[in-house]
């Protein structure tokens, strides 16, 4: 049975991570994330899990840290500032490949910044963000059904792959309310992890680290690593295409921007302009190769972003020499509007003669 | 014959790294001593910070964990809630538990998470090469104080065991030493009340262990010994400065 209830965006992520058997939630506070720790802190208790408020984000990640090598699902969130202060702990989560969510849903920076939504860490989210030679598995939620959903495939894939996993939305996902659909909540059975710590009752002890000092010990251990990202991009990249069959042009967006280019594409479609979308969902693995594809067919792009071009810089690593790339993107808390994303997309047809 | 001494089950038979007149090796079997009396080798899971201790998984034979730089106490909050009834220890060095992780030990205390704490107190950072460290004695020279500690410039040393004593969810905070054998036994004592502690679930226990660190001090092995006994415990005394004797009853 599939319940449908009308729930913020922040509460969706809790729930997910609920239904998908986290039962540890470690955070600090920080606008405009607090649904999600305040949701938990009265939900965890009832399923028997635990919620702890610590005393900053270097805490929360290495409880994060100490939880998942224990071999529980377990998450955090958090926001700008706080997730910075996280990159050193994700790194150690990535060298030590445990699993474990953080979520963050973005605010301006840098600096404090300010609450507005954006998408300006898409860097520090696809990049590593951290020291060293490391990538987060990055999910970019674009609905409150997505919120909900992208929780549960985070906990799967960062266990699958013994590696972080990050959902990256922003302050209008977070509270904006729209209906989810739940799966009926059943008793979740999580695969064994053989690797965990929890004393060395008839086994060998072990350990998790991430210091490697003898010669070539660390590469190796990198290479390894690189072969798990490849895995990944492989195997995980997901997409939304829109009207990629008869357009002339091709946006490409992740999360809240994607929805209101599919704005603009019906307010096009009206003046007889033909607008397609590709829309990320995983940011880390990036979909290059459909958006390489694509713009072999149409040889135009247009990337949308609330940043001043990041996302941007994975498109053009995924396209070929003779696509037209333009960008339009509104920073520090500006929201495109449709109009805007319409005027910029007909300027880049014009100029093309079309 | 009877055995009278041998290593403990809880530590790998090998070779440590530590340098001639180093106590990290003396305090290790001193934790491996208390997991062997307590029976719980395979209970038990070891938080290393980052320091000269940093390869305690290739010294012990038990579940270990590497933590960040100062983060030890938050990793064994994760893992001690995870794992309620296992024994968790941290043992960290004094620039990863009173300088960079200042934060973490206090609120891990705070929140009276029943772990053990392994605090190595040498007045120096080991690892790195003999810097200033939060208990540099006030005119000791370090690579990073080259004319001596001056409290006008770089404060004083900090007392951790003292500190943590009134917190609410300390069960246990003692400083020993290990210069001599008769302070080694003592420190053996206290050590195992710290876990019998954590597994009576009394809160955290704390025991620093003045250290001796000969190599980054430009002493000889002896002469370390001697420094702990005539320069560190006049300003770091030694005793119990909290013992609980009932668990903490509020909700
Ligand atoms: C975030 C971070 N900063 C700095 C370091 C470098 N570092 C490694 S060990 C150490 C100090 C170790 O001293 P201490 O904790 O006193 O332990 P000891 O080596 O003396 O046993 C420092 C500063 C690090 N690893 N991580």
């Amino acid at each position: 049975m599939v319940e449908r209830v009308l729930l913020k965006g922040n509460i969706a992520i809790a729930k997910g991570a609920i239904a998908a058997g986290c039962r540890y939630y470690f955070g600090y506070p920080i606008t405009p994330q607090n649904d999600i720790p305040e949701y938990l802190s009265s939900e965890l208790p009832k399923v028997g899990g635990t919620f702890i408020q610590a005393e900053s984000e270097v805490a929360s990640i290495n409880m994060v840290l100490g939880a998942s090598a224990a071999g529980a699902r377990v998450m955090t969130s958090s926001s700008g500032p706080g997730i910075s202060l996280m990159q050193e702990g994700m790194s150690y989560m990535a060298g030590s490949e445990l699993p474990g969510l953080i979520v963050n849903v973005m605010r301006v920076g840098p600096g404090l910044g300010g609450i507005a939504p954006t998408q300006g860490d898409y860097f520090q989210a696809t990049k590593g963000g951290g020291h060293g030679d490391y990538f987060n598995i990055v999910l970019a939620p674009a609905s409150v059904q997505e919120m909900y959903d992208l929780a549960i495939k985070a906990f799967e894939l960062s266990d699958k792959y013994r590696n972080p996993a990050m959902i990256l939305c922003d302050a209008i996902l977070g509270q904006m309310k729209e209906p989810v659909a739940l799966e009926e909540a059943e008793e979740v059975t999580l695969e064994a992890k053989p690797w965990a710590l929890d004393g060395s009752k008839g086994r060998k002890p072990q350990f998790l680290k991430t210091l490697y000092l003898s010669d070539g010990e660390q590469e190796a251990h990198n290479l390894e690593l690189k072969e798990k990202y490849d895995r990944i991009r492989e195997e995980e990249a997901l997409f939304e295409g829109k009207g990629l069959g008869d357009c002339e042009i091709v946006v490409v967006a992740f999360g809240t921007v994607s929805r209101i280019v599919k704005t603009a594409i019906q307010m096009a479609r009206k003046e007889g302009i033909k607008i397609g979308m590709i829309r990320p969902i995983t940011l880390f693995p990036f979909p290059a190769s459909i958006i390489r594809e694509t713009a072999k067919k149409i040889p135009r792009i247009m990337v949308v972003e609330m940043n001043t071009g990041q996302m941007l810089e994975d498109v053009k690593l995924s396209i070929e020499n003779g696509v037209k790339l333009g960008f339009y993107g509104r920073p520090g808390g500006g929201i495109p509007t449709p109009e805007e994303i319409l005027k910029e997309i007909k300027v880049m047809l014009d100029e093309e003669g079309f | 014959m009877k055995k009278v001494f041998s290593r403990p089950k809880s530590l790998v038979d090998c070779q440590t790294h530590f340098c001639p007149g180093c106590t990290h090796g003396t305090a290790h079997r001193l934790v491996a001593e208390a997991i062997d009396h307590f029976g719980v080798q395979e209970e038990t899971i070891g938080v290393c910070g980052v320091g000269c201790a940093v390869f305690m998984y290739d010294y012990f034979a038990i579940d270990a964990i590497e933590a960040p730089h100062g983060r030890a106490p938050a990793v064994a909050t994760g893992i001690k809630r995870v794992h309620p009834k296992k024994v968790v220890f941290t043992y960290q060095g004094d620039g990863d538990l009173a300088s960079i992780g200042t934060s973490e030990i206090i609120h891990t205390a705070n929140r009276g998470e029943s772990i053990t704490v392994i605090f190595i107190n040498n007045t120096v950072y080991g690892m790195t090469g003999g810097q200033m460290a939060p208990t540099t004695l006030l005119g000791q020279k370090t690579t990073t104080t080259p004319y001596g500690r001056n409290s006008s410039n770089d404060g004083y040393p900090i007392r951790m065991a003292e500190m943590l004593a009134p917190l609410e969810g300390v069960a246990y905070s003692t400083r020993v030493s290990m210069h001599n054998a008769k302070e080694v036994l003592k420190a053996k004592k206290a050590v195992k009340k710290a876990f019998e502690m954590q597994i009576a679930g009394m809160g955290l226990s704390f025991v620093e262990l003045l250290s001796a660190c000969p190599t980054n001090w430009r002493v000889k092995p002896l002469e370390g010994q001697k420094r702990v006994e005539q320069e560190m415990i006049p300003y770091f005394p030694l005793g119990v400065f909290k013992e609980r004797k009932e668990k903490n009853l509020n909700s």
